[in-house]
């Protein structure tokens, strides 16, 4: 697998973290959470070098490490995505409508 | 290269710009959550092309396939599990929790890379280098994000752990992991130096974490995740996968980038807060009961709140972190949409720091039906404080401090909110009780203050209730 010479990896691994600090930056603190537990989520990619760490593993001891790198990885990206979708389609402009009936019930009772 | 993990690779290619287009989404609250699905969908994209990667290579023995099957279906619905049941409350854990796994499982393809190479002796620095880092940061991260998480669903204790030795052994362990990385640069087949380094590793998240106070959990919080970050880039190094370099350092770029907001906005050095002990504010609501008031402050009854609050034209919130222990925010929603029923105007000051992670306050708010657009950040709120009529701040504290402008005292030069600034201004409090920097809020005892001695969530209610009475 040894097709990525080391100054092509730097180059990646510099230009990477520009590009990071470019795009993080303009995100509103309002939604600092969900870009937290979002980029969580991207970091979930782990689980492909597990996979690839699976698939090359031929001791016992491999097989056991691939399958703990495998359950956290595998949850750590699932997790990830469905948290912050969950958290994310929170935010509106407007309440719900739904809610908003909630509401006026309650108001109705006060 | 062959035409299989050619093409895989341009796919690699693809999703990483996915990831970099999806965080560029959440600049704004409207597009966020198409920006979420598209860099989910593109790490699915990936994980496919995986599977695809290894069948056409066909060294995976079967149990190997039964290895990355269930090891990835067993994670998954733990994951989906853990994700859909969370509160939100509890959010700062969770994260922790994955940013543990992530880290963990970082650590775990190093040391199976190193343990499984054909001929580990003759690994160079190009694997056994970035192998070592990739073990101790995702190891450090692992142990430290567990605690880290224990302290916040209060397992562990909140409040800063220090034992004897503690500073010291903080000193020693950092020197153990460079012995430790030598060596095994040196050896990469050195199992002695493999497992010394994964068991100190381990070892220093755990007292790196303890000493320090819940109340600098964000910034804890913040780091661990770019801590994780730099692990799975590590890994990329380890496996000569692009796609792993990039998004670990997206997400170490976006750790990073909060560690300095969060550590700014508590007026404390990065450093400051992993040496630790400045305090915890777990321990403010000990001293509840509306008794011990000095004379000075002006105690006032749900009913002098509500007249004010219904003839008000412009209302701001101050929600603090007290809100999210009363677990207030839902009550806090009701007595705001009255409100804005009835014409008022209704804003939040969310300070950056307020909650339990970056920008946590944001999102209760959010649950409790709270539209984005009334969330202000605090140098947005900050020039409307003087046309409020009423400030009502719940369960914050030290971030509403005028003493913070003037020097000599534990907050100065902390950015707050200008809360003593609005026309009048409604304090809910159980007590007089510190904040974590555990001094005298001067607001208290400004005469435009009202104290409403009472816990959140009832406090809000009562509010609510004699709100509706006057506007009915």
């Amino acid at each position: 697998m040894n097709n990525l010479d080391l100054l092509t990896a730097i180059t990646v691994f510099v230009l990477s973290v520009l590009v990071g600090i470019e795009v993080i930056s303009k995100v509103p603190a309002t939604l600092h959470t969900p870009l937290m537990s979002g980029s969580n989520a991207v970091h979930g990619i782990v689980v492909i070098g597990a996979m690839l760490i699976a698939a090359e593993s031929h001791t016992w001891l491999g097989y056991a490490l691939a399958f703990v790198a495998m359950v956290f990885g595998a949850m750590n990206v699932v997790g990830g995505y469905v948290v912050t979708d969950r958290m994310l389609e929170m935010f509106r402009a407007k309440p719900t409508a739904e809610k908003s009936v909630t509401q006026s019930q309650e108001k109705a009772e006060v | 290269m062959d035409t299989v993990s050619n093409a895989v690779q341009y796919i690699f290619l693809a999703a990483a710009a996915c990831f970099v287009m999806g965080l560029h989404l959440m600049n704004h609250p409207r597009t966020a959550r198409r920006g979420n699905t598209l860099s989910a969908g593109a790490m699915a994209l990936a994980i496919a092309a995986t599977v695809w990667l290894v069948t056409d290579e066909n060294v995976i023995s079967s149990t190997g396939w039964l290895v990355l099957i269930s090891g990835g279906v067993l994670g998954a619905a733990l994951g989906l599990w853990a994700a859909r049941e969370v509160q939100m409350t509890s959010m700062p854990q969770l994260v922790s929790l994955f940013n543990a796994v992530g880290g963990g499982a970082a650590a775990l393809i190093a040391v199976g890379d190193l343990l499984q190479a054909d001929h580990p002796a003759a690994l160079g620095t190009r694997v056994s280098l970035p192998g070592a880092l990739d073990i101790v940061i995702g190891a450090v991260t692992l142990s430290g994000s567990l605690v880290a998480a224990g302290k916040l669903q209060g397992v562990v204790s909140g409040a800063p752990v220090v034992f004897p030795g503690a500073r010291l052994l903080n000193v020693l362990l950092p020197a153990s992991f460079v012995a430790g990385t030598v060596w095994l640069v040196l050896a990469p087949d050195s199992q002695v130096a493999l497992y010394g380094l994964v068991a100190v590793a381990l070892l220093f998240g755990v007292t790196m974490v303890l000493p320090i106070g819940g109340a600098d959990m964000p910034v804890v919080i913040a780091l661990l995740n770019a801590f994780t970050g730099s692990a799975v880039a590590m890994a990329g190094f380890v496996l000569d996968e692009t796609a792993l370099i990039i998004a670990g350092m997206l997400v170490s770029a976006s750790g990073g980038i909060l560690t300095k907001l969060m550590a700014d906005a508590m007026n404390r050095s990065i450093a400051n807060v992993v040496i630790g002990g400045f305090g915890t504010g777990d321990s403010a609501p000990a001293t509840a009961g509306a008794g011990g008031a000095p004379a000075q402050v002006r105690p006032v009854s749900a009913d002098d709140v509500a007249i004010q609050l219904a003839y008000a034209r412009k209302v701001i919130f101050v929600p603090g972190y007290g809100l999210a222990a009363a677990q207030a925010q839902h009550e806090l929603g009701a007595l705001a949409q009255l409100l804005t029923d009835h014409g008022i105007d209704v804003s939040y000051a969310v300070h950056p720091v307020a909650g339990r992670m970056p920008g946590h306050m944001n999102v209760l708010l959010a649950e409790a039906n709270v539209p984005y657009t009334q969330l202000k950040e605090m140098d947005d709120v900050n020039p409307e404080f003087p046309q409020a009529d009423v400030a009502l701040v719940i369960g914050a504290n030290d971030v509403t401090n005028p003493i913070a402008r003037r020097p000599g005292n534990a907050i100065s030069g902390m950015p707050i909110l200008d809360v003593d600034k609005a026309k009048s201004i409604v304090v809910i409090k159980r007590s007089m009780g510190h904040g974590y920097a555990g001094i005298d809020n001067e607001l208290y005892t400004d005469p435009k203050t009202g104290m409403f001695f009472t816990d959140a969530k009832k406090g809000l209610s009562e509010l609510k209730a004699a709100v509706g009475e006057f506007v009915g």
